[in-house]
């Protein structure tokens, strides 16, 4: 019974990111290419941060329970601001692969968008990201058995898989909007990207008050969504004209079976 | 937030941002790890298998704690959640219950929590007629007698330590974590009105695959197989064995196997293990210590008188181990002396007297058994006579009444046997029962010292423990002088010096204590090589467990090195020969290692925390105690011994939450609608992607 714990859960925290893939970025080598490159960069700034926290975590005291939260608190923060360094290093990276890309096309210009190459970085991010979060729970969904007996949620899996999508969606977003604030060199957008990035693993502190971080977190996620979007080229303008479009297709077809 | 709260948004942080962690650290929120267990193991025979055993992932089930017996009403018909995983205290740990488990298939597994009161009934999971088929008795050798017909030895017998269960059964101690098991029960299972607790519930998984199956015969045979094609054989069973531990009173020269020219010996024998259900969980204190610590403790007394004045014939002081499988041990010896591959033979056996279970005589008769079947023979019946005759008088001089039982009697399942059917030869059996055991807990968890009536008054110190003479030692002792004057007689020795002989109630006393409730006392260690000290002390933490085994790496269980050091020093010369003179004392002049054996000892700890170790010239050794069906590789021996253990990867048990199969589908549900969703929301937008996000540049390169 217990592996559909483990297909639910895997489905929910990797379906959209699989269906990303599929869709948007398999066919395409190039995007492929800055994927991994981004997941790279993702695993390096944890092999820092990883190792900060060894440090640390061999530094203190084990037995001190406050100076221990609060290690963990710093770990948190630092492990963020470090993949933040990382997303604007690769950012710079792929700037400079852009020119060299445009330099070798035949059309004088790169074969990719700053904008899409922000998302497909986003992905990179969002990937491993919730990879990492996820397969280590994942591999405990089998059972027998389910959290709880130290008196924890029972829904610690689902909860779990939730967040982990969540942050996947995040890291996309936030990659798109953190690129095309280094593009306009607006600075605010990066610190306003930091910041939600912050927060919402600030969030995460709360947990097992799953009320206390998983809305907030969903709520940032549609936020930046909306911010992504736009800050991606999308405009209502294309939204409603989508739309229309579709309406006016439904329209004919209901003539076309009228008739 | 408190701090369980905390533990877990760190975990969760942990597993989000942090790989390098363990993945056990989930994994310790969902389960707790039982320690303390002890698995019923599957053993098998030439035509069985007999024990228990799980899948080879485990058995799973939910907790149901048997309180009563309407509990097995619920577990085996009315409650909702089969299988279910039984916690019960020992005292319904009876056959009915149990057979009506094993024959449900809602019983995941069972889990005995252990009790200190034995059941006031008795209980004795052995067979009513121990060893029957391996004794003596059978078609050829009074048939009247076979099979218990006369005399049913173990009337409690309820056998179920030869049944075969298809599930895991497990024995806990009663601490802490029985606490948390209970714990865990009532808070998620217990039922409210009779109505079905509802989810998540608590549950148990217990590990205990075995991997060898069917019969010795097919498990030996596969073995051999692998051994043969296998490039990394492993192996599925392996015979039970340790060794044996014999003394004489004058040195036998073990360099020469086979006859002994002018070497008449009486054999002195018990037997030096037991079982129970489970597997290394063997106390025996009256079915095998009372023999040990009796017999131990005549060697004492016999020794300086048969110094002083040897008698005429040998005596031969052997502990056989195995007895409780079909005669492992003694059926070994038996078949070295018919074979020339022991230091004696059997025309060198003047006589036997074997110590059977002594430790709870009632007042003061003890009871001596002979065979009827071979005093037909007028002149062996002669021997059994005087040998009876014998032990009588030193009984009446003693205050002791020793009786025999009737003439038409059966030996009670005794080592005695498997001499007996190789050559009729005179020989007793001394033991506390006139016809079926006064154990009661035969073979079981409940022989336990407080059976044999070895209780301490409260506030004492171990040291002070180890030195009380119990109402138990003081009885023992008087046997122990009773086997060791009629030992002295039977082997001819002069009734002059018999008042000498008298078994010291403060060594019987040291002995019960090192034997039954801690091997790890000052008086033990003492006694001991340090080798055996220190790191990996053989002593262990509690009491010592009687059951065989099997020793892999060519070890000797700890029990019969107890044995083999202590009657070292009892029967012993102290030499003054240094360690390295001592390890190897064939340099040294008159000294010889075919005659004796040597061994370094620790010796006693002074007061500044020395030890004052010496040389210790015994003529003690250990011989092999492996069935000699494993010699001849006859699997399916009927002639002896066959009993081996399956091998087994993983022992453990463990408690956890289990969720409702409503939250579990409805987190499959979840995850297929956010993957179709995701697959179809994707695929639109893709689709349209040129659409909307057209302002970035006029071409897109996508071409979706």
């Amino acid at each position: 019974m217990t592996a559909a714990v483990f297909f639910g859960c895997a489905f929910i925290a990797f379906g959209p990111a699989f269906s990303l893939f599929i869709f948007t970025i398999a066919r395409d080598p190039l995007r492929v290419i800055i994927l991994i490159a981004g997941a790279f960069f993702w695993l390096l700034s944890l092999l820092l941060s990883s190792l900060v926290w060894f440090i640390a975590m061999k530094a203190s005291n084990a037995e001190d329970t406050k100076v221990q939260t609060g290690l963990l608190i710093f770990g948190v923060f630092f492990s963020v601001l470090l993949q933040e360094v990382f997303r604007f290093a690769y950012y710079r990276l792929l700037r400079k692969a852009n020119e060299g890309l445009a330099a070798i096309s035949d059309e004088e210009t790169s074969p990719i968008s700053v904008q899409q190459m922000a998302y497909v970085a986003g992905l990179g991010f969002g990937i491993i990201s919730g990879a990492f979060s996820m397969i280590n729970i994942l591999s405990d969904t089998l059972g027998p058995g389910t959290v709880g007996i130290f008196g924890d949620s029972q829904y610690y899996f689902i909860t779990s898989a939730l967040m982990t999508l969540a942050i996947t969606l995040l890291q996309i977003f936030w990659g798109v909007v953190f690129f095309d604030g280094c593009e306009k060199s607006r600075w605010w957008v990066i610190a306003v990207v930091v910041c939600l990035h912050l927060l919402v693993s600030g969030l995460s502190l709360l947990n097992p008050l799953y009320e206390g971080s998983l809305p907030p977190v969903y709520a940032i996620t549609v936020l930046m969504a909306v911010w992504a979007f736009f800050a991606s080229g999308g405009s209502l303008h294309n939204l409603s004209l989508l739309f229309t479009r579709k309406i006016l297709f439904v329209l004919q077809l209901i003539c076309f079976v009228k008739m | 937030m408190g701090p369980e709260s905390f533990r877990w948004s760190y975990l969760l942080l942990i597993s989000l941002f942090y790989s390098y962690v363990s993945c056990s650290s989930v994994e310790q929120k969902i389960y707790i790890q039982l320690n303390n267990t002890v698995p019923c193991v599957r053993l098998l025979n030439a035509t069985h298998q007999i024990g228990c055993q799980s899948s080879i992932s485990g058995d799973t089930g939910v907790l149901h704690v048997f309180e009563s017996e309407a509990d097995l009403e619920w577990i085996l018909t009315n409650g909702p959640h089969p299988p279910y995983m039984v916690v019960m205290e020992a005292v319904f740990f009876t056959r009915p219950t149990m057979m009506r488990m094993k024959n449900s298939s809602r019983v995941a597994g069972v889990a005995v929590i252990s009790s200190s009161t034995a059941p006031s009934e008795g209980f004795s999971p052995h067979t009513r007629c121990p060893n029957q088929n391996s004794g003596v008795y059978g078609e050829s050798y009074g048939p009247e007698l076979a099979n218990c017909n006369n005399t049913v030895w173990n009337p409690l017998g309820n056998n179920l330590s030869y049944e075969d269960f298809a599930f895991p059964i497990f024995f806990l101690e009663n601490d802490n974590q029985t606490q948390v098991i209970r714990k865990c029960y009532e808070d998620h299972n217990v039922r409210v009105n009779g109505t079905a607790p509802e989810y998540p519930l608590c549950a148990m998984q217990l590990f205990s695959h075995m991997h060898a199956v069917t019969d010795t015969v097919t498990c030996m045979r596969r073995t051999d197989l692998q051994n043969s094609f296998s490039i990394n054989p492993e192996k599925l069973c392996d015979p039970l064995n340790d060794f044996n531990v014999w003394a004489s009173i004058r040195p036998l020269n073990s360099s020469i196997k086979g006859h002994k020219e002018n070497e008449s010996v009486v054999i002195a024998a018990t037997r030096l293990d037991g079982r129970s259900f489970f597997w290394d969980v063997a106390t025996s204190a009256e079915g095998t210590v009372s023999g040990i610590v009796t017999l131990l403790a005549a060697a004492q007394a016999l020794y300086p008188v048969t110094q002083e004045a040897p008698p005429p014939r040998n005596i031969f002081f052997t502990f056989f181990q195995g007895e409780a499988f079909d005669y492992i041990g003694s059926s070994r010896m038996v078949y070295d002396m018919q074979n020339a591959k022991f230091v004696i033979d059997m025309d060198n056996v003047h006589s036997l007297l074997e110590i059977g279970q002594v430790g709870l005589r009632n007042g003061s008769n003890l009871w001596i058994h002979s065979d009827p079947v071979s005093r037909k023979n007028s002149s062996v019946n002669e021997e059994v006579d005087k040998l009876v005759k014998n032990m009588q008088s030193v009984a009446s001089s003693l205050k002791l009444s020793v009786e025999e039982p009737g003439s038409s009697q059966a030996l009670p399942p005794s080592s005695f046997q498997r001499f007996l059917r190789a050559r009729p030869i005179p020989g007793l059996v001394l033991a506390d029962h006139q016809s079926a055991f006064i154990n009661r807990y035969y073979e079981s968890l409940y022989d336990t010292p407080a059976y044999l009536n070895l209780t301490y008054p409260p506030d004492l110190s171990p040291e002070e423990q180890l030195e009380y003479e119990t109402e138990a030692a003081k009885s023992l002792s008087e046997v122990a002088t009773l086997v060791a004057r009629s030992l002295y007689t039977q082997a001819g020795g002069d009734d002059q010096f018999l008042s000498n002989i008298t078994a010291d109630t403060k060594t019987v006393a040291k002995l019960l204590y090192g034997f039954l409730i801690k091997s790890n006392n000052s008086w033990f260690s003492s006694l001991l090589p340090p080798e055996a000290l220190g790191r990996g002390s053989i002593l262990g933490t509690g009491a010592p467990q009687y059951y065989i085994g099997l020793r892999l790496d060519n070890t000797v269980k700890s029990v019969t090195r107890f044995v083999q050091f202590i009657l070292a020093n009892m029967t012993g010369t102290v030499l003054s020969l240094n360690q390295s003179q001592c390890q190897n004392p064939n340099s040294v002049p008159d000294q010889s290692k075919d005659l004796y054996s040597y061994s370094w000892i620790s010796g006693p700890v002074s007061a500044n925390g020395t030890a004052e170790s010496y040389c210790v010239r015994a003529s003690v050794r250990l011989s092999k105690a492996l069935s000699p069906a494993f010699e001849l590789l006859e699997y399916g021996s009927r002639e002896y011994s066959t009993w081996t253990e399956s091998r087994w990867k993983t022992i453990g048990a463990r408690i956890f939450l289990v969720a409702s199969p409503e939250l579990e589908m409805m987190t499959l549900g979840v995850g297929v609608a956010v993957l179709i969703v995701s697959l179809l929301v994707t695929y639109f937008i893709s689709s349209k992607a040129e659409l909307l996000f057209s302002s970035t540049r006029e071409a897109p390169a996508t071409t979706y």
